[in-house]
């Protein structure tokens, strides 16, 4: 973890309520896809948790949906700089991936994966693609993974794009060697019953601090307790304990 | 030469700054970030007599200069913390660290206080009768001067160490508590905990967090605290730890002020990483603004003036 000040490039709406922000600094402390930063957002006392999208040397993207008054304030930003914690959680283990991983995204869960396909790619694996959105307005990023080379499947709960229905219509029949998925967590229930691998989960929850201190997002899992900020976000299938 | 130095109850401190109970672990996470020896000493996670995983999840919720955590004293259980945290410690801390302990009934605190004790790491047990999260314990216990009592006596008979009983802000007289609690034995009083609060998510008109309520800490209480601070300092003889809201040196300064031989810093913790490593560093360019050269000489200072 890293604490660091990062200067906005960009901060631009990529559709209603969905922001794009490009912060340049030290992103040094990035190590895996899948990893978040927490944002300090003036007027507001707990940072913000956000996964990263992208990455590289001196500049990191996020992807946020205006959900509440941190993320208003943040959407208002259009320059200036931010105090950012970088490099915060496990991240993906792409050394599990197999050379067919399916990434499967619900919503905004799309985020980390983009990290993750770039480098699952770069690393030669044959990656294919399923996001999930409520409708077409709604469906960003799709030309986005398209461009890295993914195989991608767009499912629309309203069929306004692609398939019509839930991610889990497009996993039927897929042959895939692993998959990982970020989204909602109804969502992840029902990947997991019709998934036919292991995968890799990435889970949010309320955070305090999200460096491991306060304890507050802990979760149980099947080997014990967890903190969604530090052993997390990234849960192993096989660990899961689900809520009934 | 600024001095720092305080003496928390027979054991000098080099500066009064402690992180506070529930924001910094056991320590190594912010042991990855700066060298935590520069702290006067920290107090770790409150623990119990069995593990715990605390209560269900969302735990934490966002208000204006602070928050509300209902964590419920998630901890691993006195023989895990003493086994597995302690060493672990070891590595990285090299003071007496203070050992923060609640229960659910007497026997539980005794049962905990007594293995802490004999630690040699520990140099303090703040035993904790004022956590507002779980039900049935703590804060009961820290809500009524004869139940704050028996639990003083009866730890302080099975503990050599200093005894610092952590105090409850969500009670009609606190002051009649701190005396109970002087009176049973107690060699120090630390407070406040946090206070009772709540918040209610619009869209889904519901409690932000799973418990419904939580304990309420940030900027936003130092004042209560401060009031608090000052009442009980005044009132008992023993050594008082002020806690609420503490963010920085000027706060630590008004908090010795008002009575405070050392002060906790929490909810800073958790949002500015370095936090209490930040406001040792402003504590000198601080006492020198105000004219201070020794921090011991204000103990109080607002109190009889």
């Amino acid at each position: 973890m890293r604490q660091g000040i990062f200067q906005i490039i960009e901060n631009l709406p990529l559709a209603r309520d969905i922001m794009s922000l490009r912060l340049g600094g030290d992103t040094g402390a990035i190590v895996r896809p899948g990893q978040f930063v927490n944002i300090q957002v003036e007027d507001c006392f707990l940072r913000r948790p956000l996964s990263v999208c992208d990455w590289d040397g001196d500049s990191l993207t996020v992807v946020y949906r205006i959900a509440g008054r941190g993320t208003e304030l943040l959407a208002k930003m259009k320059n200036g700089s931010l105090d950012v914690l970088t490099g915060l959680g496990n991240g993906f283990n792409t050394a599990l991936s197999g050379d067919r991983p399916l990434l499967i995204g619900g919503g905004l869960g799309f985020t980390p994966l983009y990290a993750l396909a770039k480098n699952l790619i770069k690393e030669g694996k044959k990656v294919q693609v399923i996001l999930g959105f409520a409708s077409k307005e709604q469906a960003v990023y799709v030309d986005k993974f398209k461009a890295l080379g993914c195989e991608v499947t767009v499912c629309t709960e309203d069929g306004s794009l692609g398939l019509k229905g839930y991610v889990t219509r497009a996993m039927e029949g897929l042959d895939y060697s692993h998959f990982y998925t970020c989204g909602p967590e109804a969502m992840f229930k029902a990947v997991s019953d019709c998934s036919l691998t292991s995968g890799q989960f990435s889970f949010e929850q309320r955070m305090g601090c999200g460096f491991g201190a306060c304890m507050g997002c802990s979760c149980e899992t099947l080997y014990g307790v967890k903190r969604i900020c530090k052993e997390g976000p990234v849960l192993m299938k096989e660990e899961i304990k689900w809520r009934t | 030469m600024a001095d720092m130095r305080v003496s928390l109850c027979g054991i000098e401190l080099d500066n009064p700054v402690i992180p506070a109970s529930g924001t910094f672990g056991y320590g190594y996470e912010f042991a990855e970030l700066y060298d935590i020896n520069v702290l006067g000493t920290f107090s770790f996670k409150g623990t119990t007599r069995e593990p715990r995983f605390g209560n269900p999840t969302p735990r934490i919720a966002e208000c204006t200069a602070g928050l509300i955590n209902s964590v419920g004293l998630q901890n691993p259980g006195v023989e895990k913390v003493i086994e597995e945290e302690l060493p672990k410690l070891a590595n990285v801390f090299h003071k007496k660290v203070m050992a923060n302990v609640s229960g659910f009934s007497v026997d539980d605190y005794v049962y905990s206080c007594e293995k802490l004790d004999k630690c040699e790491q520990v140099g303090w047990l703040e035993v904790n009768v004022s956590c507002p999260n779980v039900h049935g314990g703590g804060m009961s216990f820290g809500t009524s001067p004869e139940a704050a009592a028996e639990v003083t006596r009866a730890v302080k008979a099975v503990c050599r160490k200093p005894v610092i009983i952590k105090l409850s802000p969500n009670v009609t007289d606190i002051v009649s508590i701190a005396l109970a609690c002087q009176e049973a034995g107690a060699d120090g009083i630390s407070l406040i905990n946090t206070l009772l609060g709540m918040r209610i998510d619009l869209k889904t008109r519901r409690p932000v967090v799973a418990n419904r309520t939580g304990g309420f800490s940030g900027p936003a209480i130092f004042p209560v605290a401060l009031r608090m601070v000052y009442q009980v300092a005044q009132a008992v003889k023993v050594p008082v730890i002020g806690v609420g809201g503490v963010s920085s040196a000027e706060n630590v300064i008004e908090m010795m002020l008002a009575g405070a031989t050392a002060v906790e810093v929490g909810a800073a913790n958790l949002t500015r990483p370095y936090a209490c490593r930040d406001i040792i560093k402003e504590l000198p360019a601080a006492m020198e603004k105000y004219d201070i050269s020794s921090l011991r000489d204000i103990i109080g200072g607002a109190i009889h003036g």
